[in-house]
């Protein structure tokens, strides 16, 4: 293999890891404060690619993608709101299990409104035939804009959590809902934002990688189940980690079409995820408390 | 006894839809009711795995596809290129071959029914051991991400594999024998005895269940499921119990697979699809998690209105419209539900009976 092509899969891996580690942050940002995976997060990245779709046809793309992750987050606000908000103590079992409903309701919603036909936004520079080098690599400019927003949203993560009032709070009904709910913190508008928060995060990737892999009604299953498996990896809850195991599963990916057919690359890249997951059980960076939790 | 006792009215309902269906002539509702069966039992070996043992499995389809799909390959792919070979050899002294016609009248080669459908098993449960022992090691929703995992490695292989048939699947799969004048089959004139077969089989697997659940070791699944640590110190051995029950989840699981492909005469890789395997997780949910009634109940409801195609294209909302609606108001599942408690929710009833119960 040359430097080139390494270069080639290398860029081709980060810009699919990249989309999985948004995805899996997604989850965490949920799991942090309501201890469940939400199932209906692939259908979030969906939305936000469709709806863009949709508004480009009344408004220039910058504002069609802005508005598509409002009206997102504003979906997500709702699924928190009608079906999250007012049960008392429930079990995780049956959060999880209405997520998978609502991820199915989204899905219907979305062939109803959309059909089956497959869509993608405009690159939002150049076109699909231009290319910048990188390294002696030729990637498309869209690659860029993929990293980029990724590398973006994780920074401005870490800053609303680590800085601002209401990321602490959120913070602090992650680690202890009970003492935060003593310290004067509204968990149940902490658990909405966190719905909003990781809607948002989904639609912007949704409109963000749309050139390049196409949005489709049922594209949120398969996304979400990379991003489930990348959020595992990772160490449940943890950030760092879910970057560090999204680019690498995108990596091994990318790699892995060179030796073997691309129809095993999902078989072969879950596997060794599984291997790790057997040596390490408690996922990459993720701590032995994570783990012992019993939810089922 | 007793649980004999209590599997009367399901027979008794079996029986009697029979009855009414060819009374009102509408026998085809019993095809359906056959293919409900078939999912309905992968469904209890789960509730066993997931309500008891407190294990969850978001895999199980992978199961059903590796029982359906060896047993299709087996009674299908013809050995006559390899029939040198030493294992050929080996099986036909066992009686596991027989010559038979394919459609265009050549000759195969290939395993009888019984044969394969015992390797198809076999195999599965080999699986599961080999699966088992690192995976039930993980908690929580790594387990549901390993056996997701699982799930999805057993459907690439189907998809991708030549052997498997790729994206088409297996068809042209023979009628099992299972005795003479008794066969799993599609064909018209076996529908009947196809219903009986299927629920036969069913009720036995539930007695089973039942009876287990019931016993030692259903206790000790429940201990498990309390709490891991506090069933090891009470000298429950809480791996190999662990292991047994997702063994035996898995092998109901294959025959389900097994049985339904034979019936169907084909099997393609959407039934090793990870969302089958999401499907059936929720049919336990809904059922009430550890009620084998329960689950029992929603599989074959949810399944025959499903294959019937009641919804049309909403079927797939429909779905999730039950999903969320019962865990939302009968969050131990559906046979949990209250007329009275029910009625009470209604406004204008409310306050005299809330004074009533301070």
């Amino acid at each position: 293999m040359t430097l080139e092509l390494s270069i080639q899969y290398l860029m081709a891996g980060i810009t699919y890891g990249s989309i999985y580690a948004i995805v899996a942050i997604g989850f965490n940002i949920i799991y942090n404060t309501t201890g469940i995976i939400n199932f209906a997060q692939g259908e979030f990245v969906m939305f936000g690619g469709m709806i863009a779709i949709t508004l480009l046809n009344f408004m220039p793309l910058p504002l069609a993608i802005f508005l598509a992750v409002a009206i997102t987050m504003l979906i997500g606000a709702l699924i928190e709101i009608c079906f999250i908000r007012w049960l008392k103590s429930p079990s995780v079992m049956r959060m999880v299990t209405i997520t998978i409903g609502i991820s199915i309701l989204c899905r219907e919603v979305a062939i109803h409104i959309w059909g089956e036909s497959i869509r993608s936004l405009p690159y939002f520079f150049g076109n699909a035939i231009s290319s910048v080098p990188v390294l002696g690599a030729r990637i498309s400019p869209q690659v860029l804009w993929v990293v980029g927003a990724s590398a973006l949203m994780m920074v401005c993560l870490g800053i609303f959590f680590k800085t601002t009032a209401v990321g602490r709070e959120m913070r602090a009904c992650a680690s202890n809902r009970k003492a935060a709910v003593l310290c004067g913190i509204n968990t149940q508008n902490m658990v909405t934002l966190s719905f909003v928060l990781s809607a948002g995060m989904g639609a912007l990737a949704g409109c963000v990688m749309s050139p390049i892999t196409y949005s489709q009604y049922d594209m949120g299953t398969g996304l979400a189940i990379k991003g489930f498996t990348v959020a595992i990896l990772g160490g449940l809850g943890s950030s760092g980690g879910a970057v560090a195991a999204g680019l690498l599963l995108g990596i091994i990916e990318a790699f892995s079409v060179s030796v073997v057919p691309l129809a095993f690359q999902d078989a072969i890249s879950i596997a060794i995820l599984l291997a790790i997951l057997f040596v390490r059980p408690q996922g990459l960076f993720g701590s032995k408390e994570a783990t012992g939790l019993k939810e089922f | 006894m007793k649980k004999i006792l209590s599997i009367l009215p399901l027979l008794v309902a079996v029986i009697g839809l029979h009855i009414l269906t060819s009374a009102t002539d509408t026998m085809y509702y019993l095809t359906q009711m056959t293919m409900s069966a078939y999912y309905s039992l992968l469904i209890i070996g789960l509730c066993a795995l997931m309500g008891y043992a407190g294990q969850i499995s978001i895999g199980h389809a992978g199961f059903f596809a590796i029982g359906g799909y060896i047993s299709a390959a087996l009674t299908t792919r013809s050995l006559i290129p390899y029939q040198d070979s030493f294992l050929v050899k080996l099986f036909d002294s066992a009686g596991f071959l027989f010559v038979g016609q394919d459609i265009y009248g050549d000759s195969l080669l290939v395993f009888t029914p019984w044969a394969a459908c015992g390797i198809a098993v076999l195999t599965a449960a080999l699986i599961a051991v080999a699966i088992g022992i690192p995976v039930l090691k993980l908690k929580g929703h790594y387990l549901a991400m390993a056996t997701l995992g699982f799930g999805i490695i057993v459907y690439r292989i189907a998809l991708a594999t030549e052997y498997f048939g790729e994206a088409d699947g297996i068809s042209e799969v023979p009628a099992f024998v299972l005795l003479p004048g008794l066969s799993v089959s599609g064909s018209f004139g076996d529908r009947v005895q196809n219903y009986y077969i299927a629920w036969g089989l069913l009720l036995i697997g539930m007695l089973l269940l039942l009876n287990l659940m019931d016993s030692r070791v259903g206790r000790a699944l429940r201990g498990i499921h309390g709490s891991d640590e506090a069933a090891d110190a009470m000298g429950v051995n809480t791996a190999r119990f662990k292991l047994q029950t997702f063994v035996l989840s898995a092998v109901f699981a294959a025959i389900a697979g097994v049985f339904l492909t034979h019936y169907n005469g084909g099997i393609g890789p959407s039934e090793a699809g990870v969302m089958k395997s999401v499907r059936y997780v929720a049919i336990v949910a809904v059922g009430g998690m550890a009620n084998l009634w329960g689950t029992l109940l929603m599989g074959i409801v949810l399944n025959f209105f499903s294959l019937r195609g009641s919804f049309g294209s909403y079927d797939d909302a429909v779905f999730g419209l039950i999903l969320i609606l019962i865990m939302l108001f009968a969050p131990n599942g559906i046979l949990s539900i209250n007329i009275r408690s029910c009625l009470r929710l209604l406004p204008g009833r409310n306050k005299a009976d809330r004074e009533g119960e301070v």
